[in-house]
């Protein structure tokens, strides 16, 4: 008796259930899920990009979502631990079931993830610059990649400093594939390598590196260093009165640190970004006076921060190219080609073959007071180097990351 | 000159090692020797006293006193958190763990929800000098004086004062302690507070020399376990001697072989040291004594 009561009750709440989502269909949300490091020692961050993907969201809601659809976002903190990515992503993929995943800042938990969004065929967008190399059909990649940042930066600093280096890299794989990019381009250009150090991510005391820099005598240094605990690399080498100058591809672009620092701390860094806060331009100001409004507290939009929010409006580009939210189609507009947005730092494209996209490169020197110019622009570079050495995805998938040493097998 | 140049350059990351050792592992080696409490919020005690310096500082107060308000500002904290939460988990080993954990954790949140993800810097005091081909920091060139000054002021706190003979009484034995008329829930109090502050006052002295963000804490907390460990529970006869050894390990690994060996070394020797001598490097010497 109970029991079929139980099976009229059940039967009637799915009866309702599926009227109601026949009527909600028309407006659907599409559902987009953020995994970024809230918490933790890349916090610092990773937090201006959850708010610039906010941004996006609201915005694109604010002018009747995707195709009429409204967004939902799904934000969880990953607490920069790769296993609570693995973990989130899957629940993202399996229990809430979106349409698309976002974020991630270290290269340790892309690659911890690029395995499960694979298996699922999970589209997935990475909006953090990196060390290049990853030829996956399901990620596609807004951040900027070495032939952007290191192509342009080390020459120029070799011809204006000297042909000696000395790089201190995060070790890990995005510090050692780096540092591995930098070795190729300052040899092709007649340079040498003085010195190369590995720093564990856990170092916050650079003593007896800075005395090795200053035995090898370089004329730059390539400081590739990463989260809060390798920023104090900067402090320490300034009261030491090292006085080199620094080229890097994610200092003040990601973390700010000239912000952060008592001047002069950071005093001639020299970084290639694909957006700083002191670009001034019509599109940046504007993209400042929108995120202030939103985050007033907010204390430097970062790089990263603009490439979490092209990401958005790019997956919003592509949906409508497709006509559709189904995955493989949207993979499928993407790898047509023609998908850009008007960013904050100008026009990017995604390259159909390698899934990156394209920048314009802001060379960024700190001065002595911290103050930032820019001394050069280099406009709409394309991250080319994939393509180059066979990466191209709509004809051939992929699931790889490459690197100088570990190129493609040629058909 | 390059001879010399090269010699002090050896001392002077040694005294920077052991400098680090020693502030990192003092408070935690406090708690833990006269208290038996693993304190896992050791890094946040740190973090505290390196926040009020940095505020303090910034809102005008000169370094040394911005300092020492670090440092009191962390030991009130210990406190309070003795009273609310230390008190109760006495003899319950695992749970003090687990608890003081939490504590870590809430704090940490806490601190980036409150106070941002960092703060700005206010710079190395005291600028640098330079012997042959290289310079060095005069801030971090006396840290390991300071160092040493505490250690000898604790030294005179636990053995030359009435505070020191009451907890080293109660630390032998409570019951018969209060026996004799001792509070000793306040001598607990008070040298929870001790630990706490030392190391309020390591997150004040390093506090210029370094990021200031929420989770500062724990690039401390590997050295002070380090040390602990290999220390053993004896305060200064323990502490003293691992951090020298240590420190002697560490600057001679990372100089010939980098930064990861360094680590790698500290991590080793704590591995033999727990084989060989579980009770530490402390017990050799007050056996002998």
């Amino acid at each position: 008796m109970l029991s079929s009561t139980f099976r009229w009750l059940h039967l009637a709440i799915s009866v309702g259930l599926t009227c109601s989502s026949v009527a909600a269909m028309a407006a659907d949300p599409v559902k987009i899920g953020l995994l970024e490091d809230a918490s933790g020692n890349f916090a610092l961050a990773t937090i201006p990009k959850i708010h610039a993907t906010q941004l996006a969201v609201d915005e694109i809601n604010a002018k009747g979502g995707i195709m009429g659809r409204p967004i939902t976002l799904i934000s969880y903190d990953t607490q920069s631990d790769n296993t609570k990515f693995q973990e989130l992503s899957r629940r993202l993929i399996q229990t809430d079931k979106v349409n698309v995943v976002f974020g991630g800042f270290s290269s340790a938990s892309r690659e911890a993830i690029r395995p499960i969004m694979d298996r699922a065929h999970q589209l997935y967008f990475y909006d953090n610059q990196y060390e290049g190399g990853v030829c996956d059909s399901n990620t596609f990649v807004t951040g900027a990649v070495p032939e952007q940042q290191f192509s342009t930066l080390i020459p120029w600093m070799m011809q204006k400093f000297g042909k000696k280096f000395y790089t201190i890299a995060a070790d890990y794989n995005f510090g050692q594939i780096s540092a591995e990019w930098v070795r190729n381009i300052v040899k092709e250009n007649g340079g040498t390598m003085v010195g190369e150090e590995f720093i564990p991510l856990s170092v916050s005391q650079f003593g007896q590196t800075i005395q090795n820099i200053q035995k090898a005598k370089p004329d730059f240094v390539v400081t590739l260093l990463v989260g809060a605990n390798q920023a104090s690399y900067y402090e320490q080498q300034a009261s030491t009165h090292l006085n080199l100058p620094m080229a890097s591809s994610v200092s003040v672009g990601q973390a700010y640190e000239h912000k952060r620092f008592k001047p002069p701390a950071l005093k001639d860094m020299y970084v290639t970004a694909n957006y700083v806060e002191e670009v001034d331009t019509p599109a940046s100001n504007d993209f400042k006076k929108r995120f202030h409004a939103k985050f007033p507290n907010e204390p430097y939009i970062t790089q990263e921060a603009a490439n979490a929010y092209d990401a958005v409006y790019l997956y919003k580009a592509a949906v409508e190219k497709a006509k559709s939210t189904d995955q493989d189609t949207v993979k499928k507009a993407l790898e047509s080609g023609g998908i850009c947005t008007e960013g904050p730092s100008g026009k990017v494209c995604i390259d159909p073959k390698s899934h990156h996209l394209s920048h314009t490169i802001y060379l960024v020197h700190v001065k002595a007071d911290h103050s930032v110019e820019i001394p050069k622009v280099w406009n709409d570079v394309q991250p080319y180097w994939l393509g180059k050495v066979g990466c191209d995805l709509p004809a051939k998938p992929d699931h790889r990351q490459y690197t100088p040493t570990d190129l493609p097998k040629k058909a | 000159m390059t001879a010399l140049s090269l010699l002090y350059s050896l001392v002077y990351q040694f005294g920077d090692n052991f400098a680090y050792l020693v502030l990192a592992a003092l408070g935690l080696a406090v708690i833990f020797g006269m208290m038996g409490v693993i304190n896992l919020a050791h890094g946040e005690f740190i973090m505290c006293g390196a926040y009020v310096t940095i505020i303090s500082a910034r809102h005008g107060l000169p370094l040394p006193l911005a300092m020492l308000l670090g440092a009191l500002a962390a030991a009130i904290a210990g406190i309070i958190i003795e009273r609310l939460v230390i008190r109760h988990l006495y003899d319950r080993l695992f749970d003090s763990v687990v608890a003081t954990w939490a504590i870590s954790l809430i704090v940490q949140q806490t601190m980036l929800l409150v106070a941002g993800p960092s703060l700005e810097g206010i710079g190395t005091p005291f600028g640098s000098f330079s012997l042959g081909d290289y310079s060095f920091s005069t801030y971090r060139a006396v840290l390991p004086a300071i160092a040493l000054g505490i250690l000898l002021a604790l030294y005179w706190l636990f053995f030359r004062t009435n505070y020191g003979v009451c907890a080293r009484a109660t630390i032998q034995n409570a019951r018969m302690a209060q026996c004799l008329g001792l509070r000793t829930d306040r001598l607990y109090t008070l040298t929870f507070a001790l630990g706490a502050g030392l190391a309020g006052l390591t997150g004040a002295l390093y506090a210029p020399t370094m990021t200031v963000v929420p989770t500062m804490g724990s690039n401390f907390i590997v050295q002070a376990f380090v040390a602990v460990v290999v220390g053993g529970a004896n305060v200064i006869a323990g502490t003293t001697p691992a951090a020298g050894i240590l420190a002697i390990i560490q600057t001679g690994l990372t100089a010939s072989y980098g930064q990861l060996f360094g680590q790698i070394g500290l991590l080793v020797t704590v591995i033999i040291v727990i084989r060989l001598m579980p009770q530490g490097l402390g017990n050799l010497f007050s056996r002998s004594r």
